[in-house]
């Protein structure tokens, strides 16, 4: 199916690779279907969480195992629920990046993972009531946000 | 907004299906204990609003992802 993006335009999204999220996301709770586009670059972990039904909203996101990792959670068992979660396998994490002016101040949220089972093509933004981690730790600086990941 | 008084020990039933307790009640703070269906999902409101603003400030516009990834790489 054919989408409308800010940053590509109009591109062909396969309907199966559209991600259902039930609750929406914090803040954006109408928006139930996001696809992933990933970078056409296989080195570049930085990829796109976009909205399906608004152009405009779109979400840097990455693979926060690349820059943090010892990252590490329980899923917690309500999420576990909602997302249909059986096993490890069909779970994939993904972070979003909050980019800055400064570009080198470039943060990631970690205590907000985007959880989707891509077995079932459901996702869903898990709040971790965790002391280790915060919604903005840097990609760059050894200076600890609530910690080195 | 529902605004409904409650003593210690007192309950509210949502649907229900969810109960919600007020278990002590002293010194400004509430104890409450809610007893709900393993799919309901229950959050501290402030901890909800934080990551919904942390996700308004995230909406990508223009970044250009290989200066990005350039920056990780060196």
């Amino acid at each position: 199916m054919k989408i409308n993006t800010a940053n590509f335009g109009e591109i062909d999204i396969d309907e199966s690779k559209i991600i259902e999220f039930k609750d929406g996301i914090p803040g954006f709770e109408d928006e139930k279907q996001f696809a992933i586009i990933l970078n056409e670059d296989p080195e570049n972990p930085f990829h796109y969480l976009q909205a399906v039904d608004n152009s405009e909203l779109s979400f840097i996101i990455m693979n926060p195992f690349d820059v943090f990792p010892k990252y590490d959670f329980e899923i917690p068992k309500v999420s576990k629920e909602k997302l249909g979660i059986e096993n490890e396998k069909q779970v994939i994490v993904y972070t979003i990046v909050v980019v800055p002016e400064n570009i080198e101040k470039m943060t990631t949220n970690l205590q907000g993972p985007i959880i989707i089972n891509t077995d079932k093509k459901k996702g869903k933004q898990v709040i971790l009531d965790d002391d280790r981690y915060g919604i903005k730790h840097f990609l760059f600086s050894k200076d600890p946000v609530k910690g080195d990941a | 907004m529902l605004i409904l008084t409650r003593k210690k020990n007192e309950s509210i039933i949502i649907d229900g299906n969810i109960e919600v307790k007020i278990v002590e009640c002293e010194d400004g703070r509430v104890k409450i204990g809610i007893e709900a269906p393993k799919n309901i999902e229950i959050l501290r409101k402030e901890l909800y609003d934080k990551i919904g603003s942390e996700n308004k400030t995230a909406v990508s516009k223009n970044i250009n992802l290989t200066d990005m990834k350039n920056l990780l790489k060196k």
